[in-house]
Protein backbone atom coordinates (compact mmCIF):
# COMPACT_ATOMS: atom_id res chain seq x y z
CA UNK A 1 0.00 0.00 0.00
CA UNK A 2 1.22 3.27 -0.54
CA UNK A 3 0.40 5.98 1.64
CA UNK A 4 0.51 10.32 0.28
CA UNK A 5 -0.30 13.42 1.77
CA UNK A 6 -0.08 16.74 0.54
CA UNK A 7 -0.98 20.29 2.24
CA UNK A 8 -3.46 22.94 0.12
CA UNK A 9 -3.11 26.68 0.75
CA UNK A 10 -6.34 28.49 0.33
CA UNK A 11 -6.99 31.01 -2.02
CA UNK A 12 -3.49 30.40 -3.95
CA UNK A 13 -5.01 29.23 -7.62
CA UNK A 14 -1.05 29.43 -8.95
CA UNK A 15 -0.73 25.86 -7.31
CA UNK A 16 -3.98 24.46 -7.43
CA UNK A 17 -3.72 20.75 -8.97
CA UNK A 18 -0.34 20.23 -7.70
CA UNK A 19 -0.95 17.79 -5.32
CA UNK A 20 -3.52 15.49 -7.50
CA UNK A 21 -0.29 16.14 -10.40
CA UNK A 22 1.70 14.54 -7.59
CA UNK A 23 -0.80 11.56 -7.43
CA UNK A 24 -0.96 11.40 -11.24
CA UNK A 25 2.62 10.95 -11.92
CA UNK A 26 2.95 8.14 -8.83
CA UNK A 27 -0.48 6.29 -10.24
CA UNK A 28 0.87 6.40 -13.56
CA UNK A 29 4.67 5.05 -11.95
CA UNK A 30 1.72 1.75 -11.03
CA UNK A 31 1.04 0.67 -14.23
CA UNK A 32 -2.85 2.29 -12.89
CA UNK A 33 -4.60 1.85 -16.31
CA UNK A 34 -4.93 5.58 -18.13
CA UNK A 35 -8.70 5.92 -17.82
CA UNK A 36 -8.76 4.92 -14.17
CA UNK A 37 -6.23 7.38 -13.73
CA UNK A 38 -7.91 10.41 -15.18
CA UNK A 39 -11.43 9.28 -13.23
CA UNK A 40 -8.95 9.68 -9.99
CA UNK A 41 -7.46 12.69 -10.70
CA UNK A 42 -10.31 14.54 -12.56
CA UNK A 43 -12.09 14.03 -8.67
CA UNK A 44 -8.95 14.52 -6.77
CA UNK A 45 -8.33 17.45 -8.78
CA UNK A 46 -12.00 18.77 -8.79
CA UNK A 47 -11.43 18.83 -4.44
CA UNK A 48 -8.43 20.29 -4.54
CA UNK A 49 -10.01 23.16 -6.62
CA UNK A 50 -12.77 23.41 -3.64
CA UNK A 51 -10.53 23.93 -1.42
CA UNK A 52 -8.21 26.60 -3.04
CA UNK A 53 -11.57 28.11 -4.18
CA UNK A 54 -13.35 28.01 -0.55
CA UNK A 55 -11.33 26.99 2.27
CA UNK A 56 -8.49 28.77 4.06
CA UNK A 57 -6.50 25.64 4.12
CA UNK A 58 -6.80 21.59 3.50
CA UNK A 59 -5.06 18.93 2.52
CA UNK A 60 -5.20 15.62 0.52
CA UNK A 61 -4.42 11.98 1.67
CA UNK A 62 -4.49 9.09 -0.75
CA UNK A 63 -3.74 5.73 0.03
CA UNK A 64 -3.52 3.52 -3.11
CA UNK A 65 -4.13 -0.09 -2.33
CA UNK A 66 -4.14 -2.74 -5.13
CA UNK A 67 -7.86 -2.82 -5.76
CA UNK A 68 -8.72 0.53 -4.92
CA UNK A 69 -7.21 4.10 -4.35
CA UNK A 70 -8.97 5.52 -0.73
CA UNK A 71 -8.98 9.40 -1.17
CA UNK A 72 -9.72 12.14 2.19
CA UNK A 73 -9.50 15.89 1.34
CA UNK A 74 -9.77 17.51 4.56
CA UNK A 75 -9.87 21.60 4.21
CA UNK A 76 -10.64 24.42 7.39
CA UNK A 77 -13.25 26.49 5.90
CA UNK A 78 -16.96 27.78 5.82
CA UNK A 79 -18.45 24.50 5.81
CA UNK A 80 -21.23 23.72 2.69
CA UNK A 81 -24.72 24.66 4.26
CA UNK A 82 -26.64 22.83 2.00
CA UNK A 83 -25.19 19.97 0.97
CA UNK A 84 -27.63 18.31 -0.89
CA UNK A 85 -28.41 21.52 -3.25
CA UNK A 86 -24.31 21.66 -3.85
CA UNK A 87 -24.73 18.37 -5.12
CA UNK A 88 -27.25 19.64 -8.25
CA UNK A 89 -25.37 20.68 -10.80
CA UNK A 90 -25.47 23.99 -11.93
CA UNK A 91 -25.44 25.38 -8.11
CA UNK A 92 -22.17 27.23 -7.11
CA UNK A 93 -21.90 30.00 -4.15
CA UNK A 94 -18.35 30.23 -6.07
CA UNK A 95 -16.46 33.94 -5.74
CA UNK A 96 -16.17 36.17 -9.22
CA UNK A 97 -12.00 35.26 -8.84
CA UNK A 98 -12.95 31.73 -8.93
CA UNK A 99 -15.25 32.07 -11.86
CA UNK A 100 -12.49 33.96 -13.84
CA UNK A 101 -9.93 31.27 -13.26
CA UNK A 102 -12.99 28.86 -15.19
CA UNK A 103 -14.08 27.39 -11.97
CA UNK A 104 -17.27 28.09 -9.87
CA UNK A 105 -19.75 26.59 -12.22
CA UNK A 106 -21.49 24.21 -9.72
CA UNK A 107 -20.08 21.16 -11.79
CA UNK A 108 -17.33 19.67 -9.11
CA UNK A 109 -19.22 18.13 -6.63
CA UNK A 110 -21.26 16.27 -9.35
CA UNK A 111 -18.25 15.45 -11.63
CA UNK A 112 -16.57 14.03 -7.90
CA UNK A 113 -19.22 12.24 -7.77
CA UNK A 114 -19.37 10.76 -11.48
CA UNK A 115 -15.74 9.59 -11.50
CA UNK A 116 -15.53 7.46 -7.74
CA UNK A 117 -17.55 5.00 -6.88
CA UNK A 118 -17.82 5.82 -2.81
CA UNK A 119 -18.32 9.57 -1.57
CA UNK A 120 -18.63 11.08 1.43
CA UNK A 121 -19.36 14.34 2.63
CA UNK A 122 -19.20 15.65 6.08
CA UNK A 123 -19.48 20.00 6.69
CA UNK A 124 -19.69 21.77 9.48
CA UNK A 125 -20.74 25.24 8.79
CA UNK A 126 -17.86 27.82 9.84
CA UNK A 127 -15.47 24.46 10.30
CA UNK A 128 -14.81 22.82 7.36
CA UNK A 129 -15.33 19.68 5.05
CA UNK A 130 -14.35 16.27 5.07
CA UNK A 131 -14.42 14.38 1.47
CA UNK A 132 -14.03 10.71 1.64
CA UNK A 133 -13.84 9.15 -1.75
CA UNK A 134 -13.17 5.94 -3.47
CA UNK A 135 -12.15 4.57 -6.52
CA UNK A 136 -12.31 0.70 -7.40
CA UNK A 137 -9.11 -0.29 -9.82
CA UNK A 138 -11.68 -2.48 -11.49
CA UNK A 139 -10.25 -3.22 -15.07
CA UNK A 140 -13.78 -3.98 -16.51
CA UNK A 141 -14.98 -0.53 -16.43
CA UNK B 1 -6.34 15.47 -38.48
CA UNK B 2 -2.96 16.21 -38.07
CA UNK B 3 -1.89 18.32 -36.01
CA UNK B 4 0.95 20.34 -38.46
CA UNK B 5 -2.32 20.93 -40.79
CA UNK B 6 -4.57 22.60 -37.72
CA UNK B 7 -1.64 24.72 -36.62
CA UNK B 8 -1.67 26.09 -40.74
CA UNK B 9 -5.70 26.32 -41.21
CA UNK B 10 -5.27 28.04 -37.74
CA UNK B 11 -2.03 30.33 -38.93
CA UNK B 12 -1.17 29.33 -35.32
CA UNK B 13 2.16 29.72 -33.60
CA UNK B 14 3.89 27.19 -31.33
CA UNK B 15 4.68 28.21 -27.92
CA UNK B 16 5.82 24.93 -26.17
CA UNK B 17 5.90 21.03 -27.67
CA UNK B 18 6.54 18.97 -30.73
CA UNK B 19 3.65 18.47 -32.85
CA UNK B 20 4.93 16.10 -35.46
CA UNK B 21 2.95 13.49 -36.73
CA UNK B 22 0.47 14.09 -33.60
CA UNK B 23 -3.16 12.95 -34.87
CA UNK B 24 -6.28 14.85 -33.54
CA UNK B 25 -9.61 13.37 -33.57
CA UNK B 26 -12.13 15.83 -31.88
CA UNK B 27 -12.03 19.21 -30.80
CA UNK B 28 -13.40 20.75 -27.53
CA UNK B 29 -14.19 24.85 -26.93
CA UNK B 30 -14.28 26.26 -23.83
CA UNK B 31 -13.60 28.70 -21.62
CA UNK B 32 -14.92 26.44 -18.67
CA UNK B 33 -12.83 24.13 -16.79
CA UNK B 34 -14.94 22.38 -15.48
CA UNK B 35 -16.43 21.70 -18.74
CA UNK B 36 -13.69 20.74 -19.39
CA UNK B 37 -13.04 18.23 -16.87
CA UNK B 38 -16.10 16.25 -17.60
CA UNK B 39 -14.95 15.06 -21.26
CA UNK B 40 -14.62 11.68 -21.46
CA UNK B 41 -12.64 11.29 -25.29
CA UNK B 42 -8.96 11.07 -25.73
CA UNK B 43 -7.33 12.49 -28.73
CA UNK B 44 -9.01 15.88 -28.21
CA UNK B 45 -7.65 19.00 -28.37
CA UNK B 46 -8.90 22.30 -26.31
CA UNK B 47 -9.56 25.40 -27.89
CA UNK B 48 -9.64 28.56 -25.36
CA UNK B 49 -9.87 32.02 -24.73
CA UNK B 50 -8.50 31.17 -20.74
CA UNK B 51 -5.29 31.50 -20.59
CA UNK B 52 -3.92 31.05 -17.62
CA UNK B 53 -2.31 28.12 -15.08
CA UNK B 54 -5.30 26.31 -14.36
CA UNK B 55 -6.30 25.90 -18.26
CA UNK B 56 -2.45 23.91 -18.11
CA UNK B 57 -3.32 21.86 -15.19
CA UNK B 58 -6.90 20.96 -16.16
CA UNK B 59 -5.52 19.59 -19.68
CA UNK B 60 -3.13 17.48 -17.68
CA UNK B 61 -5.58 16.41 -15.39
CA UNK B 62 -7.72 15.38 -18.48
CA UNK B 63 -5.30 14.05 -20.54
CA UNK B 64 -5.32 17.32 -23.11
CA UNK B 65 -2.26 17.28 -25.07
CA UNK B 66 -2.95 20.15 -26.80
CA UNK B 67 -4.39 23.69 -26.57
CA UNK B 68 -5.18 26.39 -28.81
CA UNK B 69 -5.18 29.92 -26.88
CA UNK B 70 -7.74 32.26 -28.93
CA UNK B 71 -6.87 35.58 -29.71
CA UNK B 72 -3.49 36.27 -29.17
CA UNK B 73 -3.52 35.05 -25.70
CA UNK B 74 0.02 34.59 -24.02
CA UNK B 75 0.85 32.17 -21.97
CA UNK B 76 3.08 33.12 -19.11
CA UNK B 77 6.85 31.62 -18.43
CA UNK B 78 5.26 29.14 -15.89
CA UNK B 79 2.55 27.96 -17.94
CA UNK B 80 4.99 27.00 -21.04
CA UNK B 81 6.94 25.10 -18.56
CA UNK B 82 4.22 23.55 -16.85
CA UNK B 83 3.14 22.45 -20.19
CA UNK B 84 6.78 21.69 -21.21
CA UNK B 85 6.46 19.11 -18.04
CA UNK B 86 3.10 17.86 -19.03
CA UNK B 87 3.59 16.77 -22.51
CA UNK B 88 1.48 19.50 -23.53
CA UNK B 89 1.87 21.40 -26.97
CA UNK B 90 0.38 24.95 -26.43
CA UNK B 91 -0.21 26.97 -29.85
CA UNK B 92 -1.46 30.55 -30.13
CA UNK B 93 -3.20 32.32 -32.51
CA UNK B 94 -4.57 35.50 -33.91
CA UNK B 95 -8.33 34.21 -34.87
CA UNK B 96 -11.23 33.77 -32.04
CA UNK B 97 -12.39 31.00 -31.07
CA UNK B 98 -15.53 30.89 -33.49
CA UNK B 99 -13.07 31.08 -36.33
CA UNK B 100 -10.98 28.54 -35.33
CA UNK B 101 -14.08 26.17 -34.44
CA UNK B 102 -15.89 26.87 -38.10
CA UNK B 103 -12.41 26.46 -39.83
CA UNK B 104 -11.60 23.23 -38.28
CA UNK B 105 -14.86 21.62 -38.37
CA UNK B 106 -15.25 22.70 -41.86
CA UNK B 107 -11.89 20.65 -42.27
CA UNK B 108 -13.61 17.57 -40.70
CA UNK B 109 -12.36 17.41 -37.24
CA UNK B 110 -14.90 16.18 -35.29
CA UNK B 111 -17.22 17.47 -32.05
CA UNK B 112 -16.78 15.64 -29.07
CA UNK B 113 -20.55 16.12 -28.22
Amino acid sequence: MVKLRYEIEGGNFDLAGTASSQVKKVLKQLNISQLLIKKIVVALYESEVNVVAHAYKGHIEVEIHPERVDMKITDEGPGIPDVESAMKAGFSTASQKVREMGFGAGMGLPNIKKNTDYLKIETVVGKGTTLTMTKKLDYAT
Amino acid sequence: MKLEQIVGYIDGSIICGNIEGKDIEKGFCSDLMSDVLTIDTDKVILITGMANMQTIRTSEMADIHTIIMARNKKATPEMIQLACDSDITLIETPFSAFRICGILYSRGLKPVY
